[in-house]
């Protein structure tokens, strides 16, 4: 069971105790949110690299040097 | 520069830390923080008062040696403060992260900034170095902070330690 520490600044009492049900049920629905978030970051990203992939495939068969299609993102 | 409270986690570990009745008469808080979780490396989250809401948002600007970036999670995205670093399983064994966590007027009237500089230590090749910016959109004082992983993801080892410290200007 995963615990949490509390503290009472003005008595200077510190209290470790379980996590409450709703707390781990919080705590569940928050890192499902950010795996969901990381998961649309990377697709997001995957998207990019492959654009640019299509991108850099076309300019180079439009006849361009690898030198002039880096040249065009800097 | 005075010690609120130190609290260094024992041998079950701990999701989180709250630090509950802040004393309202300093004019800043800052609290430092060496921690280890035993997840993969990541971000702190932090609360204050409790607040659950999209009420926080976030730009950092880090960098591990290779390379560097920056970025911003916009006003109000965030249900919780990401600041710091924590050191993981990905890091060198028994290594643990240094992060200062600076709030000024924390009892003041308008948004509360943060800001944020930590390291992720590795004796290894690669270590992490961030630094935050951070915003928690609310006007009342703050009274109550809890840290923890980001979003709960992990758990902090024995021996991370947290230290709230008031201080007075002038």
């Amino acid at each position: 069971m995963s615990k949490v520490i509390e503290i009472d600044c003005s008595t200077g009492v510190s209290v470790e105790r379980d996590m409450t049900p709703a707390e781990l049920e919080a705590q569940a629905a928050m890192q499902a949110e950010a795996e969901r978030n990381r998961a649309a970051e990377d697709a997001a990203k995957a998207e990019l690299e492959a654009a640019k992939a299509s991108a850099t495939a076309k300019l180079s068969a439009l006849g361009l040097t690898a030198e002039e299609i880096a040249a065009l993102s800097k | 520069m005075q010690p609120i409270y130190t609290q260094t986690v024992g041998s079950g570990g701990a999701a989180s830390i709250t630090f509950n009745s802040i004393p309202q008469d300093f004019t800043d808080l800052q609290l430092v923080a060496s921690s280890r979780i035993g997840s993969a490396s990541g971000n702190y989250g932090v609360r204050f008062n409790a607040d659950a809401t999209n009420s926080y948002s976030w730009t950092y600007i880090t960098a591990n040696g290779a390379g560097a970036s920056s970025g911003r999670l916009g006003s109000a995205s965030l249900t919780e403060l990401v600041v710091g670093q924590i050191n993981g399983t990905d890091t060198t064994a028994n290594t643990f992260s240094s992060s200062n966590i600076y709030i000024p007027n924390y009892t003041g009237s308008n948004y509360k900034q943060v800001i944020s500089d930590a390291v992720r230590e590795n004796n290894a090749t690669a270590g992490v170095q961030i630094m935050d910016a951070s915003l928690w959109l609310k006007t009342t004082a703050i009274s109550s902070l809890t840290i923890r992983p980001y979003a709960g993801n992990g758990t902090f080892v024995q021996h991370s330690t947290f230290t709230l410290y008031g201080i007075t200007k002038g």
